[in-house]
């Protein structure tokens, strides 16, 4: 130990640590060997706040070589069969089980797995023949227990609905039935196309599992263009045959730290922080897309999957809460963020100003020359820091109250924001209250609608979703589930995560070795 | 009397236990039982106005004027020293609010709500005004789709059932004891007029639900399992029944140290009465130890 240089003790700590798989420790090698690559070019005040995490690169790594989130036109993949992979088009539903199975292997994104698997009832539709209930059934959940086993990452997110299906309908009963952690489930709910009974299989899906996630569909599309949105990883909605090429969030906490007061946190820090988040998010795309030769020599590109231009840089922005709890203090105010209304509008005036940020700001690798507002939803080294714009834990009021406090910023996050309720288990006697006040959030304007039921050992923390029951197995004997080391981080938490309510915690890439 | 005002303890516009969907919640101030293991006993008395809470509050949120109690909620930390100081176990902590002035707050959560449930305290106490917000919601065309509901120790006569019936969709009415000298000994009331409502609201189709609220060694209903079937069965338009399950917590005096009710208990009831052909039964989603 003793000869050998910092990087060989940091890569042999990870060979050599007995709760990882052989395949997360060569991941893990990979990212010690990236970051011993100099840092992408950055200017010195840009590089400062980076050292100083009031803006933070996600622990990307120093030398982006692939887009943080791809999202494949699977539809045009089943379709059109690959060259590359050397595949026909699918002509039956076995087949297109297959060739997304194989497909899924060769997306790359920041976990190496991948995190979008597609509309997938739409992708299978038109392949289902004449397959009976039965014959779907079996083959659906073999494919569920599969995308578990061989791609053990919570942050891989299928997507389902608007309209009644039976693969929708089937798929949500294979999850509430398997109970899996992944994949990840978003049900799209469109008020015109969604009948309320299958909403109501969702919500009843919800009581036992947590998932699915309920995306408000309509508003969100608005966002986007004909060819649509995927949403991926933890509630990011982003464009489909593209992706989010990178991501980048700013620590409002550090910003009002350094802030005199309100006035200069909005006219002076904010603003400034803004601004080098912006660089960093250019060198690093740039970096992407002009260095590392992703886009010029990947199938995907080549074959019409992905298109360069439909990546959307992602800026992010965390600890809302802290911050204006802090501003406030600097007034001497004593309302705290999502209980005063005094807070709750300086929060809202914040969020306004990022979003207007973001839309003055051209960008030369971005989706329409933008990059996109994003609320973060952390990751696990936050300790005492709140994600995106969402009230602390413990301090959320009654559901009701809280989705009229939050609502008012969602329409400010295009490429995602959520805001997570804990709902005590006596719900599941009364399916039709949580049916009501999700109509309500959609109503009002809410992009997502997400609750983890008390109680259950499915919960969700930050998006993706872990076992409180693997989460104390961890410990004494690893886990084939990627994502549960990082549930395992946070829930060491000071905030004692497994001691109270279940509650929310955070993160999206893997910190442990870093 | 026409009382156009409530006394108010607390409004929550989030509840799923109390009928059905989601339901804003109304606990008014007053109760005529005395419940031994009450959750709530700084509801079942209204402030006396003796003013022994105002100079003990820390954060000088009472104040007394014109020989009444003055909160402010403003000023309040909801520490609860002014219940503990009350000689009458009350709570200067209460809201007076017009029928106006409570349909403003339905309005506010008018897209999360299924209906409005009053509840206690004992709610039928202020029956007039419940009558009037009632009226109200029924005549006034973005609010008549909600239900109106009422949960009650159904202590309240007849002809006071017949006044708010019209105007309502439901009642939740707790059983506390079968024999009337344990009901007595449990709520200081007798238990007739409970079991007339419940009939009486049977046979209107207007009996939502039936509580049981099953406390170990205190309560007699597991006694008498046979005599409560027989009578829930003869009940027109079956209701459904909650068990509940007895915990410490929040209680004072010697129910402080009585046992609660584990869910093997409450299973327990559950079974016996299923075997009695009762099967609208709804059990605790969570137990408390």
């Amino acid at each position: 130990m003793t000869n050998m240089t910092a990087f060989q003790q940091q890569c042999y700590r990870v060979v050599t640590d007995s709760n990882l798989s052989p395949k997360q420790k060569s991941n893990n090698l990979a990212l010690l060997a990236e970051n011993h690559l100099p840092y992408v070019e950055l200017d010195l005040e840009t590089k400062h706040a980076l050292e100083q995490r009031v803006i933070c690169d996600m622990y990307e790594g120093h030398a982006p070589y692939k887009p943080r989130y791809v999202l494949p036109d699977y539809q045009l993949y089943l379709k059109q069969g690959s060259v590359w992979l050397e595949l026909e088009p699918a002509n039956d539903f076995d087949d297109a089980l297959n060739m997304l199975t194989i497909i899924y292997h060769h997306v790359p994104s920041v976990t190496g797995m991948p995190v979008y698997l597609g509309r997938l009832d739409e992708l299978l539709l038109p392949y289902v023949g004449s397959l009976t209930e039965n014959e779907l059934y079996a083959r659906l959940k073999r494919f569920w227990i599969m995308l578990d086993r061989n791609l053990p990452d919570a942050f891989m997110h299928a997507n389902i609905g608007p309209s009644d299906n039976i693969i929708c309908r089937l798929l949500l009963r294979i999850d509430r039935e398997l109970k899996q952690v992944a994949p990840n489930l978003t049900f799209f709910y469109d008020e015109k196309i969604t009948p309320e009974s299958l909403l109501t299989v969702a919500i009843a899906c919800i009581c036992e599992t947590g998932k699915p996630h309920i995306a408000n569909y309509n508003l969100i599309a608005k966002d986007f263009d004909k060819m649509g949105f995927g949403v991926v990883s933890c509630y990011n909605s982003l464009p489909v045959a593209g992706g989010g090429s990178t991501l980048s969030r700013i620590n409002l906490k550090e910003v009002a730290l350094r802030s005199e007061d309100r006035h200069d946190f909005l006219t002076n820090m904010l603003p400034y922080y803004c601004r080098l988040q912006l660089n960093l998010i250019k060198e690093r795309s740039q970096f992407l897309y002009e260095k590392s030769n992703f886009f010029t020599n990947s199938f995907l590109v080549n074959e019409g999957l992905i298109k360069p231009e439909r990546f959307a840089p992602m800026f992010g922005i965390f600890a809302m809460a802290e911050a204006v709890n802090i501003l406030q203090e600097k007034a001497h105010l004593s309302g705290r963020y999502g209980q005063d209304e005094q807070a709750d509008l300086l929060a809202l005036e914040i969020s306004q100003q990022l979003a207007d940020f973001v839309n003055q700001h051209t960008v030369t690798y971005g989706w329409r020359n933008k990059a996109m507002l994003h609320a973060q939803s952390g990751i696990s080294i936050d300790h005492g820091l709140t994600p995106g714009v969402r009230i602390p834990y413990g301090e959320e009021p009654d559901p009701v109250s809280h989705i009229m406090s939050v609502f008012v910023h969602h329409k400010y996050y295009s490429s995602g924001i959520s805001d997570i309720l804990t709902i005590d288990e006596t719900i599941k006697n009364n399916q039709a209250a949580l049916l009501k006040i999700c109509l309500a959030a959609f109503e009002l304007g809410m992009r997502e609608f997400t609750a983890n039921i008390s109680g259950n050992d499915l919960v969700r923390v930050t998006g993706y979703m872990v076992r409180l029951s693997d989460i104390a197995k961890f410990k004494q004997q690893g886990s084939r589930t990627n994502t549960t080391v990082l549930g395992s981080e946070a829930a060491s938490d000071s905030s004692g995560f497994l001691h109270r309510q279940p509650r929310v915690i955070s993160h999206e890439q893997n910190m442990g070795h870093s | 009397m026409n009382k156009t005002w409530a006394i108010v303890n607390k409004i929550l516009p989030f509840s799923c236990v109390d009928g059905p969907g989601n339901r804003l919640v109304i606990f008014l101030q007053g109760c005529n039982f005395h419940c031994l293991n009450c959750h709530n006993p700084y509801t079942i008395q209204l402030c006396q106005n003796c003013g022994q809470c105002v100079g003990n509050c820390p954060n000088l949120a009472l104040s007394f004027d014109k020989g009444k109690t003055v909160w402010q909620s403003e000023q309040c930390k909801q520490c609860d020293t002014c219940i503990q100081i009350c000689p009458n176990q009350s709570s200067p902590m209460t809201y007076r609010y017009s029928v106006e002035e409570m349909l403003t707050v339905i309005r506010k959560y008018l897209p999360f709500l299924n209906g409005i449930t009053f509840s206690g305290g004992e709610a039928t106490l202020q029956l007039p005004f419940i009558q009037q917000l009632f009226a109200q919601i029924k005549s006034t065309a973005d609010l008549k789709h909600l239900t109106c509901f009422i949960d009650s120790n159904g202590y309240l006569p007849r002809q006071g059932w017949q006044k708010v019936i019209p105007l309502m969709d439901g009642a939740m009415i707790d059983l506390k004891a079968w024999d009337n000298h344990v009901h007595k000994y449990l709520t200081g009331r007798d238990n007739q007029r409970v079991k007339d409502s419940i009939n009486y609201l049977a046979a209107r189709n207007q009996l939502y639900e039936v509580r049981l609220l099953l406390i170990p060694e205190q309560t007699d209903l597991l006694f008498n399992v046979a005599k409560i079937a027989e009578f829930l069965n003869l009940l027109p338009h079956k209701p459904r029944i909650r068990i509940n399950a007895f915990h410490s917590h929040g209680v004072t005096g010697n129910a402080k140290n009585w046992h609660s009710a584990t869910q093997r208990d409450v299973e327990n009831f559950a079974t016996q009465l299923s075997k009695y052909g009762l099967n609208k039964l709804t059990l605790p989603a969570v137990y408390l130890t």
